[in-house]
């Protein structure tokens, strides 16, 4: 009991201080390892490894991942699934409470022309972040580094061109094909990825 | 049912995403404004940047609020179940019954052609959102310096959402003379 007590709260805590997006868990995550030895270092770089590879938000599958794998450890994969679902519950349920406290603000104050007034500066905060996000993705997709300071170790890749023109070309001019659902694109670029080999460099 | 409804409408944004909170974006402009009609792209945009610098997964952080806007309290409730249902049962099945799933060769190759995907997908995504957040000049130079000072001096977020927030009172918040 006590195992599952611990995995919830180390989540819960994870899940109240982490700021910013899933992989502002993984400190918090090397945290728990070192102070429970509930899993090693190795271990953890194989569950960001899966948690990246495998759909829905990095910080939820790393949380399901670390408390089945630890509660499967102890005591056998029907109770590694509850330590999972309770890893995931601790890790999301401060995120809820706040922002439901702050949807309820948010609501009342509608029509605050203070409020309103932030929120014309957050947007445009918003989409910067949100497109400096994605100029971070670009660098890892489609030149292989890690971040716009190591551009002089860029590999240009011209499979990831093509594939990433494609499907440019596809989802903004072409009539019904852009109608397409977002889902279907990346099912396809999947299958190019395999046909291709496009993990191995060229 | 509402409730129901939410919840799986978020279990599918779940299992259709790879990667972070950004490539969920695309994804739910798809399925919450456009087909649902639950909130706008302007609330979407409030969503992401209060996500921002509260605690915890930005996905779930927009589950919430989409959930709680439509249904309440449990509406906000089911939304953030859904969305992470779809993690927990994927993530259980691979930890149990596949080692090394992230380095199965065709794994790593549908992964680098997805990343190419997403790339674009979120593109497309924050052209449409930069329409109607970048109205006017303030708005501009805004834009322009928090995408420079993230992209190039790794500013925190956090911070460029308080300044953000003050450009905006100090520029709109004055009372009208």
């Amino acid at each position: 009991m006590t195992l599952y007590l611990k995995l919830f709260w180390e989540f819960f805590k994870a899940g109240l201080f982490a700021i910013g997006g899933g992989m502002a868990t993984v400190p918090f995550l090397q945290e728990i390892s070192r102070k429970t030895g509930w899993y090693t270092a190795g271990d953890l770089a194989d569950m960001i490894a899966v948690s990246e590879s495998t759909p829905g938000p990095i910080g939820v599958n790393m949380a399901t991942y670390v408390g089945y794998t630890t509660a499967q450890r102890q005591a056998g994969p029907v109770f590694g699934i509850l330590g999972g679902i309770l890893s995931t519950v601790g890790l999301v349920m401060p995120s809820v409470i706040i922002i439901l406290i702050i949807a309820r603000f948010l609501e009342k104050f509608r029509e605050n022309r203070y409020v309103n007034a932030a929120m014309y500066g957050l947007r445009a905060a918003s989409v910067a972040l949100i497109s400096s996000a994605g100029i971070s993705i670009v660098f890892i997709a489609v030149f292989g580094v890690n971040s716009i300071d190591e551009w002089r170790q860029a590999v240009i890749d011209y499979r990831c061109f093509l594939l990433a023109a494609l499907i440019l070309i596809l989802t903004r001019w072409v009539p019904k094909v852009r109608d397409m659902h977002p889902i279907l694109f990346i099912i396809a670029s999947a299958v190019i990825g395999i046909v291709f080999h496009m993990s191995v460099p060229l | 049912m509402i409730y129901l409804e939410l919840f799986l409408s978020f279990a599918k944004i779940g299992v259709m995403t790879f990667g972070g909170g950004y490539a969920m974006l695309p994804i739910i402009q798809r399925e919450i404004v456009e087909k649902k009609k639950w909130v706008t792209e302007a609330d979407v945009m409030d969503y992401y940047a209060i996500g921002q610098c509260t605690p915890g997964v930005i996905a779930v952080n927009t589950a919430t609020f989409t959930g709680r806007h439509i249904a309440g309290d449990l509406g906000g409730i089911c939304a953030t179940a859904g969305v992470v249902f779809p993690s927990i049962i994927i993530i259980t099945l691979i930890a149990a019954l596949i080692r090394g799933f992230a380095h199965i060769r065709a794994v790593q190759d549908a992964l680098a052609g997805i990343r190419v995907c997403v790339c674009v997908l979120v593109f497309n995504a924050v052209l449409k959102m930069w329409k109607k957040a970048v109205v006017d000049k303030v708005t501009l130079v805004l834009y322009l310096a928090i995408l420079i000072a993230s992209v190039f001096f790794d500013a925190s977020p956090i911070l460029m959402v308080v300044i953000a927030a003050a450009a905006g009172l100090l520029v709109k918040g004055r009372a009208k003379a």
